[in-house]
């Protein structure tokens, strides 16, 4: 186990981090922030309650996923991707690393930036709309799978992609779409039954519910299925990369 | 002597179909500089990159130190560091993190005291907290070659080290392998200058088409291609040579108006000053004179053409 090369990569990445700290966080943050203040002050006061919940304490967990959902693609992504882009990538290749070593140094770094903003998320969410959270270590457990499983995601999206249009469509036309229709704003049984039935093929549905029982203990999709989806969608991620560092594809000619 | 590299029966084709490298048998000592000399084209990259674990090989074995490269990766690249064609470096980053990073990610603990003697080596310990996009090409080229030698390889590739470079850094450069021969470490470069093969190397491989054409101890290789012509235009056309100057390697062409030395450069006494003399002492004038080496590309035709 090459441990010193995991961390030279890891902590090559989080310096990435730190060093763009403002667009890292203060971007995401301002953002989400706005929500709260639109959603969850100003129109959520004069909304009904969800399940027995405020509207604006409702709508946290979903807007926390959202943006560790977002984040977790596009660090991981654009971690992978610049090498490949700039040519730095010879050296990781030509470097004594496995594959799986390289997956942990680089998929750690992205996941470890989305919990830490999640955790700065949710901190700022406080200040506007008062929430509790039922299940601490449920929530840490969601928040730490979600960002690891969407930071494979992301770190797949940009080994495949080839250009930086690719890297910013995906997280476009898939991601966004799926998180708002996820149910970060409605629950939802609000929707009419075949669109509930439709909603199931939403992966982001899963997370999101999982998310906000570990908040309020109520969900849209039992915890169990909350829970199973989301390892079968970190499965299928980690069999994609794993197949890819074994052909080589995009990587090596 | 002991192999540090075995490659055997290598082939190498790419997803396009070209055919880059075609069943390519090297052996590389232990502790040589190995000059792989080659037109733009012929392989070199290819090979070096298959090697140090960055494409793909299609058939054949490689061995570093004894260690297969992919099944015993780890220990195989552990023993490589590698300076490649394209400056690809992270201008973000300052030479100091960057240089400590690729000790890290080839599995050797920090070590301050160790980069800083690569970078001091290097002419770069000034510049150690400089960003690299501040630098200039030359000072980048620098820096990956500190990266390569960060974690301490047996084995340093040089893909085109010179090319595009200026003086002083060729001159540092050269210095360095010296002194990392000494220390015991294995070079490999690869250049389409002779002259850069012929000041370095103690033995060239010659690549052409992606096959190895010969693998020869630099001075057996100098003395074959070391041939140098001088030719004289005369002011009045010869019918024959005189017979004074017989016995020398000397042609006259079919007009008549040009006498043709041919003569080894290598050699101390070449013969030309005493030819100068014998053809004023004949009464033979010439209005205009000229050396030729033979380049690169009549090299590798005459090459080329001897194996077929
Ligand atoms: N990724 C690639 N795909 C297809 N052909 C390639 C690729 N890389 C190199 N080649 C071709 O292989 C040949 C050898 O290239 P290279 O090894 O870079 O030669 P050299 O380093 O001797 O100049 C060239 O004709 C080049 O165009
Ligand atoms: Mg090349």
């Amino acid at each position: 186990m090459n441990t010193h090369g995991i961390r030279a990569l890891y902590l090559f990445e989080m310096s990435r981090f730190w060093r763009t700290l403002f667009q890292s966080i203060a971007s995401p943050v301002i953002s989400t922030s706005l929500y709260f203040i639109v959603f969850g002050s100003a129109i959520g006061s004069r909304m009904a309650r969800i399940d027995g919940i405020s509207y604006g304490a409702f709508i946290v967990p979903g807007l926390t996923m959202l943006a560790i959902l977002t984040q977790s693609i596009s660090n991981a992504s654009f971690g992978i991707y610049m090498p490949r882009f700039s040519g730095t990538i010879y050296e990781v290749l030509s470097a004594p690393i496995s594959a799986l070593e390289i997956v942990i140094g680089y998929v750690g770094a992205a996941a470890s930036k989305s919990i830490i903003l999640g955790l700065i998320i949710l901190a700022t969410a406080r200040i506007f709309v008062p929430y509790e959270i039922a299940h601490p270590v449920w929530m840490v457990g969601f928040l730490v799978l979600t960002a690891v499983t969407f930071s494979l995601f992301g770190f797949i999206i940009g080994l495949w992609a080839d250009g930086f249009e690719k890297l910013q469509l995906i997280p476009m036309l898939v991601i966004t779409p799926l998180t708002f229709l996820g149910g970060s704003f409605y629950s939802i049984n609000m929707l009419p039954p075949l669109w509930q039935k439709i909603t199931l093929f939403n992966p982001v549905v899963y997370l999101i519910s999982g998310f906000r029982w570990s908040f309020y203990g109520a969900a849209d999709v039992s915890l169990g299925v909350s829970l199973g989806m989301t390892l079968v969608f970190l499965i299928l991620c980690l069999t994609i990369v794993g197949w890819i560092f074994k052909t080589g594809y995009r990587l090596k000619a | 002597m002991q192999s540090i590299i075995s490659v055997s029966g290598l082939s190498k084709t790419y997803a396009s179909g070209f055919q880059a490298l075609k069943k390519v048998d090297l052996e590389i000592r232990k502790g040589e500089i190995f000059a792989l000399l080659g037109p733009n084209g012929a392989g070199k990259t290819t090979l070096i990159n298959i090697i140090c674990g960055i494409v793909n090989p299609s058939t054949g074995v490689v061995r570093v130190d004894g260690h297969d490269i992919s099944r015993d990766f780890r220990a195989a690249r552990s023993r490589i560091g590698l300076v490649p064609q394209e400056l690809a470096t992270d201008i973000f980053e300052t030479v100091w993190k960057t240089v400590t990073f690729s000790r890290g990610l080839f599995g050797k603990p920090p070590d301050g005291a160790y980069v800083e003697k690569v970078l001091k080596d290097l002419s770069l310990l000034d510049k150690k907290n400089n960003k690299i996009m501040t630098l200039s090409g030359g000072m980048k080229r620098r820096v990956l070659i500190a990266k390569a030698l960060s974690h301490e390889p047996q084995v340093l590739f040089l893909d085109e080290p010179t090319a595009g470079v200026d003086v002083e850094l060729r001159r540092d450069m050269w210095e360095m392998v010296r002194g990392l021969r000494e220390r015991g470490v294995t070079i490999i470069l690869t250049t389409h200058y002779i002259e850069e093969a012929e000041q370095m190397a103690d033995r060239i491989g010659v690549i052409n088409k992606g096959e190895i054409i010969l693998v020869e101890d630099k001075a057996v290789l100098m003395e074959k291609l070391g041939k140098k012509q001088l030719t004289l235009h005369l002011q009045s056309p010869l019918k024959q040579l005189p017979p004074e100057l017989a016995g020398q390697p000397l042609e006259l062409s079919a007009d008549g108006e040009k006498m043709i030395y041919t003569f080894d450069a290598q050699n101390e006494q070449t013969g030309v000053a005493r030819l100068l003399r014998q053809l004023g002492d004949l009464g033979i004038e010439f209005k205009d004179l000229r050396t030729s080496q033979s380049s690169l590309e009549e090299i590798f035709v005459a090459l080329v053409g001897a194996r077929t």
